[in-house]
């Protein structure tokens, strides 16, 4: 018996040892995230060969939900969690994770490597910094070479909100089936979005006041109403059948967008209309973000120090950020990583356009904005206020002024 | 067993104890796992959520940290301009798709009856189909359907608009389904075209019921078939109507799935316009991560709930068992 125990003991402690040699530590991550870490980690292990990381992935909507629940209960959490750009707000609201402001993360050395406002995006009300950006969305403006000139637009003339309006009435002209834009509503939301003043938020100021019926929304209302008025839309809502079709038809001339929708026009939403899209910056030099994704480690993850080494390899390593952006496309945050040769070359699809150098001098110019824990629900409220005005004719100030006691009172 | 024979006395009788204290608990053994489930998927949630309800939680701040503000959470939902727009949705839906679901079942089930003798089962499954496949499946079909440009629907206004008289009152222009305005109607026709035939199940059942000889003897007294279907089938139906309208009182005041997926989880522009009260309280708690105020919209849910079907019972129940004549 004795003998059995000791050989026992002797398997355990070597066991042990074993673990101590390799660490698994687990990522909560989504679709097409999954694609870069996976181009990511080859590189990881050549450097951290005793760390073994294991991916759990679920679908966008799930992984938030999963991860919410998990927060609350403090169960099943992983070491290391992906969160999207419009979850980061609220998690850095609550105290589930770690503040890598503090030891032993320090992450302040960290900040100034990454594209100024996507700091701000992760950073609480009270200065906690919850996650590291990995990936960002610029903003940026997509046309159909082949309609305008069509209709002989020049797109430069399209850089004021005049000449956009102007551009869509000539494209309507030449043929009544082809609109400016799938919805009016996404240029008041563009304007919303790229007009916002220095440390403020979308919809607060400074001192947390709600500013939705300031001449910033008044403006982006008008605009976007102007366009409904004179036909010029399609009113064809964002991810659905009718919007694909209208970019695979060429029934839309233009759309407002992160970086990253030429990814999805490439591989699924409209391949066949290679070379016919062309990018440029937003017009009367607005600059804007458009997504984004972060890593944080929760406060009950086992195995900081390893999910910490993991953060810092995808988020501040060169070659990694890099290596991401092959993968999926998808704008690194890294400033470092930006200047690799391969921002320098065509993108196929935008007809050869060097499309990249424009949207890194876009991130570059875009400022950083306030998060507010009640974005998403002021997000909800603007967005029905603008359906009104859009789509039932209500008055523009009524609407706004509506919505800013409905956001008030939600502030307790 | 075989020890049992050797035993001494004591032993038996220590036996004989075990078998007593078998019989005596085996029934509550065997009955447990209900229990013990109802426990803790049932009762503990409920109690939980009252007791939530009258915290302030936010699930990212982790177990346990919760903080008491008494009945703060009742105030501000009861004076919520978007919980009341939710409910005027969710009373809405529940008239505008309650009360086709059974004028249309109703005869429907009637007419399976008489004159599909042998094809009833075969009929009724088809009706039934619609209830047993997924939300999600049907959302994307009618998606489909209601889309502004390319949809049948629209397509098929279209087309009666060039008939004569239809021209009167059906819309010129293609409608776009999801309006804050229209968004309604969509959801009630999904809800109608699904929980149709559960309903006509349910008075196909009762139907068939009934004796053949009430009929037999209606039809020697001259009774035409409206005449049978008005003064023998409808009266005889009383009961299972007041139990299917009170299933439908109950499911569309938790109406939640079909507005859920055809406003896209809420992410839709027209999400105010039709979301119903069971939405509202599951973005609340999971979009908004206020999980006291959730929890006390629960709870209004639950005594307007409570408050239906008392009514439903005393304007309906009496007569449904006979005795209101």
């Amino acid at each position: 018996m004795k003998k059995a125990a000791a050989v026992l003991l002797a398997a355990l402690a070597l066991g042990g040892l074993a673990l101590a040699q390799k660490k698994v530590i687990t990522v909560g991550v989504f679709p097409n995230l999954d694609d870069a870490i996976k181009a990511q980690l080859p590189g990881f292990y050549k450097l951290y060969p005793n760390i073994e990381v294991k991916l759990v992935t679920l679908q966008y909507a799930d992984h938030h939900n999963a991860l919410t629940t998990a927060l609350a209960t403090g169960q099943g959490l992983r070491d290391v969690e992906a969160i999207e750009i419009g979850f980061v707000g609220r998690f850095a609201e609550g105290q589930g994770f770690e503040d890598l402001n503090k030891p032993p993360y320090n992450a302040d050395l960290y900040k100034r490597l990454f594209t100024p406002y996507t700091v701000a995006q992760a950073t609480s009300a009270d200065g906690r910094f919850i996650a590291m950006p990995v990936d960002i969305g610029p903003g940026t403006f997509y046309y159909r070479k082949d309609i305008l000139d069509k209709a002989g637009i020049n797109p430069a003339s399209m850089m004021t909100w005049n000449g956009y309006i102007e551009a869509g009435k000539k494209i309507k002209a030449m043929d009544k089936n082809v609109f400016l834009i799938a919805n009016a509503a996404d240029v008041a939301w563009i304007n919303i979005f790229s007009s916002v003043g220095a440390g403020e938020g979308y919809y607060f100021d400074k001192s947390g006041k709600v500013v939705v019926d300031g001449p910033r929304f008044v403006r982006a209302f008008e605009l976007a109403k102007q366009i409904r008025d004179a036909g010029l839309d399609a009113k064809i809502g964002a991810w659905t059948n009718e919007w694909y079709d209208g970019f695979k038809k060429g029934t839309v001339a233009t759309q407002f967008s992160g970086a990253w929708l030429q990814g999805h026009l490439q591989n699924w939403m409209a391949p066949e209309t290679k070379g016919l899209w062309r990018v440029q910056q937003l017009p009367e030099g607005l600059y804007g973000s458009w997504g984004g994704s972060f890593y944080g480690i929760p406060s009950a993850s086992k195995n900081k120090a390893e999910a910490w080494t993991l953060i810092k390899y995808l988020t501040t390593n060169r070659a990694a950020q890099v290596d991401a952006f092959k993968a999926i496309g998808a704008f690194p945050a890294l400033l470092s990583a930006q200047t690799d040769p391969i921002f320098e070359q065509g993108v196929d699809f935008l007809g050869g356009q060097k499309a990249r150098v424009l949207w890194r001098e876009a991130a570059r110019k875009i400022k950083p904005v306030e998060a507010n824990k009640y974005d998403r629900i002021a997000n909800e409220i603007i967005s029905t206020a603008l359906s009104q005005v859009l789509d039932e004719g209500k008055d523009i100030k009524a609407a706004l002024a509506e919505a800013k006691t409905l956001i008030e009172r939600r502030m307790r | 067993m075989q020890r049992s024979s050797t035993a001494p006395p004591g032993a038996i009788s220590r036996q004989m104890r075990w078998s007593n204290l078998q019989r005596r608990w085996a029934p509550y053994v065997f009955i447990s796992p209900f229990f013990i489930l109802f426990l803790i998927f049932g009762l503990y949630p409920t109690l939980f959520s009252l007791y939530m309800s009258f915290q302030s939680w936010s699930q990212t701040d982790g177990w346990g940290n919760w903080k008491f503000v008494g009945l703060e959470n009742y105030g501000f939902t009861f004076t919520d301009p978007m919980f009341w727009r939710a409910m005027y949705n969710t009373v809405w839906l529940g008239i505008v798709s309650g009360l086709p679901q059974h004028l249309l079942a109703i005869p429907l089930a009637f007419a399976i009856h008489m004159g599909l003798s042998r094809f009833k089962t075969f009929a009724s499954a088809v009706y039934f189909l619609p209830y047993i496949t997924s939300t999600v499946a049907v959302a994307l079909i009618f998606s489909t359907l209601f889309s502004t440009q390319k949809g049948v629907i629209n397509q098929t206004v279209a087309y009666l608009n060039t008939l004569p008289l239809f021209g009167w009152f059906l819309p010129d222009e293609p409608v776009n389904w999801f309006l804050n305005s229209t968004i309604k109607w969509g959801i009630a026709l999904v809800v109608i075209w699904k929980y149709t035939g559960w309903n006509t199940l349910l008075y196909l059942s009762a139907i068939q019921a009934i004796p053949r000889d009430l009929y037999e003897a209606a039809s020697v007294d001259g009774a035409t078939r409206w005449q049978q279907f008005r003064f023998v089938t409808l009266p005889l139906l009383r009961p299972m109507m007041f139990f299917a309208v009170s299933l439908t009182i109950i499911g569309s005041m938790q109406l939640f799935e079909e507005p859920f997926v055809l406003l896209n989880g809420g992410a839709s522009s027209a999400t105010q316009g039709g979301q119903t009260v069971a939405m509202y309280m599951f973005r609340t708690a999971f979009e908004w991560l206020e999980m006291g105020t959730a929890a006390s919209i629960a709870w209004l849910l639950f005594a307007f709930i409570a408050a239906l079907t008392i009514i439903n019972n005393l304007v309906f129940g009496r007569a449904a068992q006979g005795r209101g004549d």
